[in-house]
């Protein structure tokens, strides 16, 4: 299993007005993580919290994350909250960038001497950005929020700062601190009667020694945590006034509209500017390196006298690759199957195969820059606002101590926004140049979106497996290309040979992190081959894999789960099937029961989908539940419509017409069922992923025999022949 | 061209062109950002207001459409500070995830309980094509159903 390692900072100091303040410097380091965690992030760290307790006794959180929809913030904030014994309804939760009031006039001290974060400047500068050069990213990304900050920064901050009121109370009142409680906000001393809220020890408390390992609550004592209260950002989300980087607006703004080398790598070879210029609004052409830009005084026209132009574009020398050459690369690079015993008295072989997909965020990709002289201002929304301003620094040509980054609620992130993936910023941010000193928002069509993403890779896989003649496995071996790991191939049942191995075939499409990642590829892979194993001994699948499970109590339990919940094995009616698939990643289990019908003419009906999870334990029961949801609905559009083809290199869909989605009416009824147990917190963002394309062809199969090796489903007839 | 509309029950006129998508009069001329751009085709629903009461798409419906008429966006949806019967079952559902699809969605459902004040699965599958990505599809119909519900037996559309 993996290997976490922790190491934590706590310095506390006072705030203007009489407020207590605190914050804890953690960090992880997950060795297989992929490559968001750099090799040397146990040195680097990562600040992950900070509490302020203030005179009105309403406690604020800062949150060093994103919100992109999955509730980290109100997660988060619940964590400390329960180890501080506050009271929920005065709980606040604040982004890093909103902290200019504490900027200036307060001191931190280290906890030992050994750590002082002295980079607050301005506390702008501190939450987001400035933290580069100590503690390297600031990433939301890998499911990790909830269990790194929360668990390594949250509530060791909330638990050291309670611990800290406590021993101002007993001071003040010159009594036992164990006589002391701390709940709801408040500290009393029952023996003598006395009482007073966190806010008005606030002042004293910050004068206490710092605790170095505060004790934790144990879980049977928790009172916030495992319940659902409401998400902080709801509200603004209901009325529009929730602000993410498109509606970012600053005075004298222009727009820009791009189109870019329709090749990855391909260069602007030349462009007249002069049909646009001639068009009302437009300020200015910008020919950049590898894309021409329209800069005007509102989108719409930068848009349309973009339109009226003809870039040519050079196409970097891939302009012959399709996605039959990169398919026909992976299959020769495969080979023949895997080798499998001998002896085996049945072999099963066959190929799976995964196209690549796009992000397709709701909010297509958005950077509002502004350069003057040598300093910058970017208005963004990335999961990572660190790597985010090196982007634009660099893009710009100056340090990046000069550039500020404001990061804002995503439009949707799956891994779009995370480092490495930030040409919107790289973009906007040279636009913003060639107007300097002109704010400029660069706003990218849903057609750039589709076309110059960071996809997720195409891959193929070979399986070759092997059966006794009692239907029991001897081997279950793959080879595959488009990119694996230890997690991602991991194989639960207790099968002597198992091996995958990653076969290179190398191409010129741009990749990058969808949600769940690898295990987007390899959960359809090897859940799809373990059911046609299953098949192949003339067992029932969800049987055949619990009796493999049997040194595995968590996988098991979570596939008896599903299956209960699913009404496994009672009968149902023709055209109609259950499928199952089970995968583990970002530390949590996910079974996943999917009943489908199927007519004779081949039509597909999602009924039901089934969830049982265990990702150690739950904080917000409610957000928990929608993170699964979403997961299983973002993979069901995925596994059932979406497919990115290449032709003479460059990307074919365009838009939701030919890269359509899923709507509600494709949708069925999602049973969430969550799990305990002792594991340490798993991810809840992406885990939901990986079970349900692999479920989904299973239960195909159960209804109508015919096995879907190839996503999306929608490229393989379902009538019945 | 000079434009003007009832927008949110106030009168604005705008110097635009004609062909100008609504969109991008509502939120860059007007200031009105809670309405997104999410496809530019009509495909997604991101965009969503109501002319006249009715849903439209307004990345694709040009401002002259709309001269004289009276638009409603998600900001002008709430009326005397109290949220419609949608926007209040979004919130006892919570509904949004990251939120950005989210304006437009509430914006057509309200507009389909103001034609069918209590619409059946089917009716809400054929009425509502809007896009998600975070996928709250499942919760966005067990909030239909309770807004629906919840509305008064004449209910009357949406305001305009």
């Amino acid at each position: 299993m993996k290997k976490w390692t922790r190491r934590t900072f706590i310095g506390a100091g006072t705030v203007a007005g009489g407020g207590f303040l605190l914050g804890v410097a953690g960090f992880t380091f997950a060795p297989n993580r992929y490559s968001l965690v750099s090799a040397d992030a146990a040195e680097k760290g990562q600040l992950t919290t900070w509490i302020t307790v203030t005179p009105d006794n309403i406690v604020t959180i800062l949150i060093p994350h994103c919100e992109m929809g999955q509730g980290t913030p109100t997660a988060l904030a619940m964590m400390a909250a329960e180890e501080l014994e506050a009271d929920w309804p005065l709980v606040r939760v604040q982004e890093a960038p909103a902290l200019d009031a504490y900027a200036n006039g307060y001191i931190v001290r280290a906890a030992g001497g050994n750590y002082v974060p002295a980079v607050l400047g301005r506390g702008v500068d501190y939450g987001a950005y400035k933290l580069a050069e100590w503690f390297g990213f600031q990433v939301t990304g890998g499911s990790t929020a909830v269990r790194s900050t929360g668990e390594y920064g949250m509530r060791v901050a909330g638990a050291a700062a309670k611990s800290m009121l406590l021993a101002a109370a007993a001071n003040q009142w010159r009594v036992n601190v164990a006589e002391c409680v701390a709940k709801g906000s408040r500290v009393t001393h029952a023996a003598s009667g006395r009482s007073a809220t966190f806010g008005e020890l606030a002042r004293a408390a910050a004068t206490q020694p710092v605790p170095t390992s505060p004790a934790l609550k144990s879980a049977d004592r928790f009172t916030i945590r495992r319940t659902s209260p409401t998400r902080l950002d709801i509200p603004s989300k209901v009325d529009g006034s929730a602000t993410y980087a498109i509606d970012f607006t600053t005075p004298g703004m222009l727009y820009a509209a791009l189109e870019m080398a329709p090749v990855h790598g391909g260069k602007l070879v030349s462009v007249d500017a002069t049909p646009a210029e001639a068009m009302p609004g437009v300020k200015k052409v910008v020919k950049l390196e590898e894309a021409v830009a329209v800069v005007a005084d509102s989108f719409w026209r930068a848009r349309r006298a973009l339109a009226a132009l003809k870039p040519e574009f050079s196409d970097a020398g891939h302009g012959d690759v399709s996605t039959a050459s990169i398919f026909a690369a992976f299959d020769q690079a495969l080979g023949a199957p895997p080798e499998v015993p001998k002896n085996a008295a049945k072999v099963v072989t066959a190929d799976y195969r995964a196209p690549f997909l796009a992000h397709a965020t709701m909010s297509p990709m958005v950077c509002t820059a502004k350069v003057e002289g040598d300093r910058a201002q970017v208005w963004t929304g990335v999961q990572d606002p660190l790597n985010a301003r090196s982007v634009a620094a660099k893009a710009i040509g100056i340090p990046a101590e000069n550039v500020q980054v404001t990061n804002f609620l995503l439009g949707g992130g799956f891994g779009r926004g995370l480092p490495f993936n930030f040409d919107y910023v790289d973009l906007g941010a040279r636009v913003a140049k060639a107007m300097s000193p002109f704010p400029v928002k660069t706003i990218w069509t849903r057609e750039n979106d589709i076309q110059h993403d960071y996809y997720r890779g195409a891959a193929l896989s070979r399986h070759a497996g092997a059966l006794d003649a009692n239907g029991k496995p001897l081997a279950a071996h793959s080879n595959y290309t488009g990119g694996g790991n230890g997690e991602a191939v991991f194989m639960p049942y207790a099968i002597a040979a198992k091996n995958a191995k990653e076969k290179k075939a190398p191409h010129a499409i741009r990749l990058g992190q969808w949600r769940s990642v690898l295990n987007s590829q390899h959960g359809f892979f090897k859940e799809s081959f373990i059911d046609e194993m299953a098949h192949a001994a003339g067992q029932d699948p969800f049987e055949f894999r619990r009796g493999l499970l049997g040194d595995q109590p968590r996988f098991k339990a979570a596939l008896e789960k599903a299956a209960a919940m699913s009404n496994w094995g009672t009968p149902l009616p023709p055209g109609e099937g259950r499928g199952i698939a089970i995968c583990e990643s970002f530390g949590t289990i996910a079974a996943e029961v999917v009943h489908v019908a199927v007519s004779p003419e081949g039509r597909l009906k999602v009924l039901n989908i089934y969830a049982a999870v265990d990702c150690g334990d739950v904080v917000n029961m409610d957000s928990a539940t929608a993170q699964v949801e979403g997961g299983i609905t973002f993979a069901l559009s995925a596994a059932l419509l979406s497919e990115i083809n290449i032709s003479q290199g460059r990307v074919v869909e365009k838009n939701f017409r030919d890269y359509p989605m899923i709507h509600i009416a494709d949708v069925p009824t999602i049973t969430t069922a969550f799990l305990r147990s002792d594991a340490p917190l798993g991810g809840l963002g992406e885990p939901g992923v990986p079970p349900l394309a692999p479920a989904l062809v299973n239960a195909i199969h159960a209804a109508t025999g015919i096995r879907v090796r190839q996503l999306p489903i929608r490229n393989t007839s379902l009538k019945k022949a | 061209m000079a434009i003007t509309m009832i927008v949110n029950g106030k009168e604005q006129s705008l110097d635009v062109e004609p062909d100008m998508p609504l969109l991008w009069a509502l939120r860059e001329t007007l200031g009105l950002t809670g309405t997104k751009f999410g496809c530019g085709i009509s495909a997604c629903g991101a965009c969503t207001v109501h002319l006249n009461g009715r849903a439209v798409r307004s990345c694709t419906l040009p401002i002259s459409a709309a001269n004289g008429q009276h638009v409603t966006t998600i900001e002008g949806l709430a009326q005397d500070g109290a949220l419609h019967t949608v926007q209040q079952a979004w919130v006892a559902h919570q509904v949004p995830q990251c939120g950005y699809c989210q304006s437009g969605v509430i914006m057509a459902v309200a507009g389909l309980l103001a034609q069918i004040p209590n619409p059946t699965d089917d009716e809400i599958d054929a009425g509502l094509t809007n896009i998600c990505r975070c996928g709250t599809f499942a919760r966005m119909r067990a909030a239909i159903h309770e807004a629906a519900e919840s509305r008064p037996a004449k209910a009357k559309g949406t305001a305009s």
